[in-house]
């Protein structure tokens, strides 16, 4: 009989080595890949440390844009957007539509006159099963150039330095046409009469197989009223979602949704940077807001509007935000879904 | 005595290398793509997505294979608990294989995302929206996927074990390439 290749036993101690060194050097790669031997890595969770109160985060609600009040109504395509992408949702019809009013806090309770930035999230689904989801704020531009930008903001915001947001400001020349914005355009007392832009850029595809770089944006049919802050501070702390809801009450509210198209060259990776006004901007169709749905028991609560849900013809493009926000909007989804024994769905005592 | 087999199917070699590779690089992944807000989140996670759920289909071809092909028996002079845990492990990692993608895809259902994957393949919903049911599936994803990668460390080391200290032929059985077995010839002899 063969004797099985007998093993000194320095072999054998060296073969114990060698199966250590691969267990842990593949443990190694393994954490370093996970980013827990990288304290510098902007990570989502970080994201959302920079972006909670000092208080701590309000729990169960989202960790931004917390206060909101949801809707439900239709998106009338007109069918011009099919040239630009091939997206069913672009294509002529009627499809449903599932938003969401929000203001810009990580506060569910801040009042509404203290609250510049307001936004709105959309989920419009054709039946076909592709969604396009999109969150969009006032804004004309958005803040900061890149997602390490915002977190520098989020965290000078917060600081008890009172240098802090100087030396941001300093750093970041690009705020200053956002903060422009911020401290002089007029404000109004309705989501109504609210313009929300998309900022970021997107690539469509048409069905000849052409790419179009391209952001959006959603006009209010109603009148703008302009007011200042402080006619709005005279009002409830909840005006907005008041004032809404009676509104619709009387009859359903519009958008026009226009898609606005890069020239070569046009900024496509920085959203503090808006393209000229004279270029090729198409009507695709129209945002009807039909009823006003609940915040805490509605649609809308379990839905996150992650701006990289996009239906085949739509893509993200060169622009690094809608990558961070899907990253950290996931983060918060996670963590507002897991605690949602903290905002309960039905409001404790009878109704109004 | 034709019955005895040594080695694994081809098929089942092919596989098993296949899917270990697709299975760590999902292992990096699903870790990489949770700790970054970089561009590169975006094409992680649907790579995450559609590579699990390759792992999925190809787990339940594996499955069959290994019913309708069987397994070689382990040497006779293993240690009953060596062959006990290795008898375990291989359902643990089977079960893993079928029910990380399956929590995976569950999780998204829950959540009322679209699961889509590469080439703008739609998977249906196979769980309506939950906050709790979510919540318990991301749990079970997450912590199972470290167990997932801690038992594939000890299965590599036992493998290696077994090719470099034992010399017993479990290591040829399924090397991903034919390897000489003399050593399995000769226990097979031994053994008759
Ligand atoms: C890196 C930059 C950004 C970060 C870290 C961030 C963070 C967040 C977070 C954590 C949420 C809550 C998500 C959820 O739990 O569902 C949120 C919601 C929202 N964000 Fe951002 N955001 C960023 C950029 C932007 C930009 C550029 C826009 C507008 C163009 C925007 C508009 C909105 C809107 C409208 C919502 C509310 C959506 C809803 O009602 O669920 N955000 N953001
Ligand atoms: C063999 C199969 C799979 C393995 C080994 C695996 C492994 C992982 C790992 C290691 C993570 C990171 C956990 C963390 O650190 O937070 C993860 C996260 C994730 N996986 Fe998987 N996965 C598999 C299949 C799938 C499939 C098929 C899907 C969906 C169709 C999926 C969806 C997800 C999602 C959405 C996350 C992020 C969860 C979050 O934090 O929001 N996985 N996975």
């Amino acid at each position: 009989m063969l004797q099985p290749r007998s093993s000194t036993a320095r072999s054998v101690l060296g073969s114990f080595v060698l199966i250590g060194v691969v267990v842990a050097g593949s443990a190694a790669a393994f954490a370093y890949t996970a980013g827990w031997l990288s304290p510098e890595r902007l990570t989502p969770w970080k994201m959302l440390q920079a972006l909670a109160p000092p208080s701590g985060p309000a729990l169960g609600h989202r960790r931004n844009h917390a206060k909101g009040i949801c809707f439900t109504g239709v998106f009338e395509s007109n069918g011009n957007g099919a040239a630009l992408s091939r997206a069913s949702v672009l294509a002529a019809g009627q499809y449903p539509a599932l938003g969401r009013f929000n203001l810009g806090t990580p506060n569910p309770e801040a009042a509404d006159a203290t609250v510049r930035v307001r936004g709105i999230g959309l989920r419009i689904t054709p039946p076909d099963g592709q969604e396009w989801r999109t969150a969009m704020i006032n804004a004309p531009v958005f803040a900061v150039s890149t997602p390490e930008g915002f977190h520098e903001l989020l965290l000078a915001a917060g600081s008890k330095d009172p240098n802090a947001m100087k030396v941001f400001a300093e750093a970041h020349p690009e705020f200053a046409s956002f903060g422009a914005w911020a401290k002089n355009a007029p404000w109004t007392g309705s989501y109504a009469e609210d313009r929300f832009n998309g900022l970021n850029s997107f690539i469509f595809t048409d069905g000849s197989g052409a790419d179009h770089a391209v952001r959006w944006s959603l006009l209010p049919a109603a009148q703008v009223v302009p007011v200042t802050q402080d006619d709005l501070k005279k009002l409830d702390p909840d005006f907005l979602e008041q004032e809404i809801t009676q509104r619709v009450r009387s009859g359903p509210l519009r958008w026009t949704m226009t898609v606005t198209v890069a020239n070569p060259g046009d900024p496509t990776a920085d959203p503090t940077k808006a393209w000229p006004e004279d270029r090729r901007t198409v009507e695709v169709g129209t945002l009807v807001v039909q009823r006003i749905e609940g915040e805490a028991d509605g649609p809308c609560r379990d839905i996150n509007f992650d701006p990289t849900v996009l239906p085949p013809g739509m893509r993200t493009s060169d622009d690094p935000f809608p990558a961070a926000r899907s990253s950290v909007y996931a983060k918060s989804y996670d963590l507002r879904t897991a605690e949602a024994k903290d905002y309960p769905r039905t409001v404790a005592g009878p109704k109004p | 005595m034709n019955a005895i087999r040594h080695h694994f199917s081809p098929l089942q070699r092919l596989l098993h290398w296949v899917m270990a590779i697709c299975i760590l690089a999902m292992l990096f992944i699903g870790v990489g793509m949770v700790s970054t807000i970089m561009p590169k989140y975006v094409p992680l996670v649907a790579i995450h997505k559609t590579l699990g759920t390759a792992i999925l289909v190809l787990a339940l071809i594996r499955l069959v294979t290994r019913f309708y092909y069987g397994a070689p028996a382990l040497p006779a002079d293993l240690p009953e608990p060596m062959k006990l845990a290795a008898e375990l492990s291989h359902y643990a990692l089977y079960a893993l294989m079928i029910g990380m993608p399956l929590l995976g895809w569950a999780m998204l259902s829950a959540s009322a995302y679209p699961v889509e994957l590469y080439g703008g393949i739609y998977l249906p919903a196979i769980l309506p929206q939950s906050d709790s049911v979510r919540t318990l599936l991301w749990n079970a994803h997450y912590y199972l996927a470290f167990a997932f990668f801690a038992l594939i460390l000890m299965h590599a080391a036992a493998a290696l074990f077994h090719a470099l200290v034992r010399h017993d032929g479990v290591f040829e059985a399924m090397a991903p390439v034919p390897i000489r077995d003399e050593v399995t010839r000769v226990e097979y002899t031994a053994a008759e």
